[in-house]
């Protein structure tokens, strides 16, 4: 089988900048939907002093996880924040006191096998932090007796342009990662651990490389580069060849994947307790003057964040997350979320105006799941449903792809999502 | 504060775009345009420039007058022109040429919907056309530097249709013809540009040629007579040119290698057995009109897509 991939610019030009830890912001915005699933409700009221490292807003849903205060002050309101995804999302704001109080229950929990581990990442907070935030409790709490996963695959690819905050992790806590893989493979028992890095990253190979020597359990896969790599099924295939079905999740080929830097997390969480309150961010673009990796604390706002890498212009485009899946922001004071791996800030961004499909094919070939954008642009601007579910329109990932090839300029990945959406709407109608 | 940009992923696109594409098919023809001016003489210049011109000027009016936005900015009027012209023997009057823009144009290509929505290739067809309406004026072909050589030498047969030639006069393009099918050397250079540039898949040019050259070899058992095959006629442009429109041939790889084989098998069966001698431009328009059949009976399989059999299984 063949999955389609393209060639991109890399533009990483942040690769070399050592990471900066950024001083805490007097004041912090920090949304309930930090992750993929269920919105969590606010624990704290109004006038509650919180410290680092307390919880903030919590769930009673399988699919989520807290979210804790990332500095020490008082909550001093509640407010909607639009977030990128188009809803308004309840976000709490607290005003920094300056005394960086650590909370009481930070401390390195006491782990006693595979429900205290799963137990502890969920008290983490932990998410996917590669950018689409599948709560990773979710992701390792699987039924051991249904499915045993034998493959550990840690996502290293980073296949995006600009972002370089996983490439980062593996220069600055290779170690950290390797320590996080461990203890999945240790709690959840599981044999063996692929870590997949695109060969556009030889340093970072290198060093896992070495890393690796005495861990024979523990391989490093080169990819070669190309997009989308660092997709959940695509990577699945290039390092084990193979195939997640439609409507399964990679477990039912007996793989887990999991983002390197969510890794690195993990290994941090157990050995000290503090939950995901920070995170490490790429900052560049054509205005970034000097592109930049800093770690920050989640709810900081991206305007205060992107000073640090002094713009030379003010932008007109800031993507929140790579250019191909990234989001706009609406504005530029948005606050970090725990899933933004990169701020990309642009001025004088192209506009491109959709012409004519030319039927070139090239969204054909650029598709790394085999659909057909071009004809299921067609079935969807017909509101034909049963077409684009032949087409299998609900296996799109959405990596762009097929718009980025198009020399139309069509936005035929924006019209997947779309079919997607009016699919299921037809679906529950029952049509 | 300045206006922030909202807009769908992706934020960046490729550098390829419709205009370049079909820049780059001109440039790709320009070998075939200096061939047929060095063998039909400034009279082929003619015809091409008011081909182009007349294409151009009827997609303006057309959208002009249907209200559309104004699309001669991507070029591809010029490439239908540029094409026209190579399928018109040197003599036509130009008043039949431009009726061949008008019926390309405007019937083939606006009626349906613009670039891109026509089901038959426009060049293909007004070719047909003219050939229909006017037989004797599209079937009287020059006599290669026949400028120079008087009155006498106007008229000459192809050798399709009987008259005689070398491999390499052929191959050189140095034999009786319309103005841009000559020169096979012309057109393959022009073709092995568009595969580098990556503008054509060659899947469809080596299938098409391919198969004439298999079903020649095969029928005469003759290698000189299947080479002359695939020299003869408007099969290099055809093939490289015309079976390679995007709009009217198959979008995936198999569809184009079905469309390929379909071309040539269409094209031997009329040279052999049909009455007109030269079928490469209906093989191009019947398979033109096989296009959607393909497409829908070519969908790639999808990456992980589930078995449709056990989907309506699960249904019931």
């Amino acid at each position: 089988m063949i999955v389609h991939k393209i060639h991109l610019p890399h533009s990483k030009n942040s690769a070399e900048s050592e990471t900066v830890t950024l001083p805490l912001p007097s004041r912090a915005v920090i949304s309930t939907a930090q992750h993929l699933g269920a919105v969590c409700t606010p624990t704290v009221k109004v006038g509650d002093k919180v410290k680092i490292g307390d919880v903030i807003a919590d769930s009673t849903a399988v699919m989520s996880a807290p979210v804790h205060s990332g500095i020490s002050g008082t909550v001093v309101a509640f407010t909607d924040v639009l977030h990128i995804s188009g809803r308004n999302m309840p976000s709490i704001v607290i005003e920094n006191d300056g005394k960086n109080e650590v909370s009481e229950s930070v401390q390195p929990p006491v782990i006693n096998g595979r429900e205290d581990f799963l137990a502890a990442v969920r008290r983490s907070g932990s998410i996917g932090l590669g950018g689409a935030g599948f709560p990773t409790s979710m992701k390792l709490g699987f039924d051991p007796k249904e499915k045993h996963p034998d493959k550990l695959i840690i996502n290293g690819a980073e296949c995006e342009p600009y972002i370089t905050s996983d490439y980062r992790c593996f220069i600055e806590e290779g170690e950290k990662v390797l320590d996080g893989a461990e203890l999945i493979m240790k709690y959840l028992d599981i044999a063996d651990c692929i870590i997949g890095i695109e060969d556009n990253k030889p340093k970072a190979i290198a060093k896992m490389k070495a890393l690796c020597a005495d861990r024979p359990n523990i391989t490093v896969f080169p990819l070669k580069s190309s997009y989308p790599q660092g997709a959940e099924k695509t990577l699945i295939y290039s390092t084990t060849g193979r195939v997640v079905k439609e409507g399964t999740l990679p477990l039912s080929c007996g793989c887990i994947v999991i983002n390197s830097s969510t890794c690195a997390f993990i290994s941090d969480y157990i050995k000290t307790g503090m939950p995901l309150v920070t995170r490490r961010i790429t900052v560049d673009g054509n205005i970034v003057k000097k592109p930049s990796n800093f770690i920050a604390a989640v709810g900081m706002s991206i305007g205060e964040i992107v000073k640090y890498a002094e713009l030379t212009e003010e932008p007109d485009r800031i993507i929140l997350g790579g250019p191909m899946m990234g989001a706009c922001a609406f504005d530029p004071d948005y606050p970090l979320s725990k899933t933004n791996n990169a701020v990309l800030l642009f001025g004088h961004s192209p506009i491109y105006h959709p012409t004519a499909c030319i039927r070139c094919g090239k969204c054909v070939r650029a598709c790394s799941m085999g659909l057909m954008p071009t004809a299921l642009e067609t079935a969807f601007d017909m509101r034909d449903a049963k077409k684009l579910a032949d087409l299998n329109v609900n296996l799109c990932v959405n990596c762009g792809a097929c718009s980025y090839v198009c020399p139309a300029k069509r936005n035929l990945a924006e019209k997947n999502q779309l079919a997607k959406a009016f699919l299921r709407e037809q679906t529950n109608k029952g049509v | 504060m300045s206006k922030l940009i909202i807009e769908p992923s992706p934020h960046i696109r490729s550098a390829v775009t419709t205009q370049k594409i079909m820049l780059t098919v001109i440039i790709a023809l320009l070998p075939a345009l200096v061939a047929s001016v060095v063998i039909f003489g400034l009279r082929a210049l003619i015809m091409t420039v008011v081909c182009c011109a007349c294409c151009v000027l009827f997609e303006w009016l057309t959208r002009k007058i249907m209200k559309r936005e104004n699309t001669v900015g991507d070029l591809s009027a010029i490439v239908t022109g540029m094409l026209l012209s190579f399928n018109l023997p040197v003599t036509l009057p130009l008043y039949m040429a431009v009726i061949g823009c008008f019926v390309a144009i405007v019937i083939v290509k606006q009626f349906f919907g613009g670039l891109g929505k026509n089901f038959a290739n426009p060049a293909i067809t007004a070719r047909i056309v003219l050939m229909l309406s006017f037989t004797s004026y599209m079937t009287s072909w020059a006599e290669p530097f026949y400028y120079n050589k008087g009155a006498e030498a106007l008229t000459s047969s192809t050798p399709l249709a009987g008259g005689e030639a070398g491999l390499l006069d052929m191959f050189l393009g140095n034999t009786g013809g319309c103005l841009g099918e000559t020169c096979a050397l012309a057109l393959i250079i022009g073709g092995i540009f568009l595969v580098i540039t990556k503008v054509i898949s060659p899947a469809t040019p080596l299938c098409f040629i391919g198969t004439v050259f298999l079903l020649s070899l095969v029928s005469t058992g003759d290698i000189t007579q299947a080479t002359a095959a695939i020299l003869s006629g408007g099969l290099m442009l055809g093939a490289i040119f015309m079976a390679t429109d995007y709009a009217t041939t198959p979008l995936t790889l198999p569809g184009k290698l079905i469309f390929g084989i379909g071309c040539g098998l269409i094209t031997m069966l009329i040279r052999s057995f049909g009455t007109m001698p030269e079928g490469v431009s209906y093989s191009i328009l019947l398979m033109n009109i096989l296009t959607p059949i393909i497409d829908r009976f070519t969908v790639p399989k999808a990456f992980g897509a589930a078995d449709k059999k056990r989907r309506v299984q699960d249904d019931k």
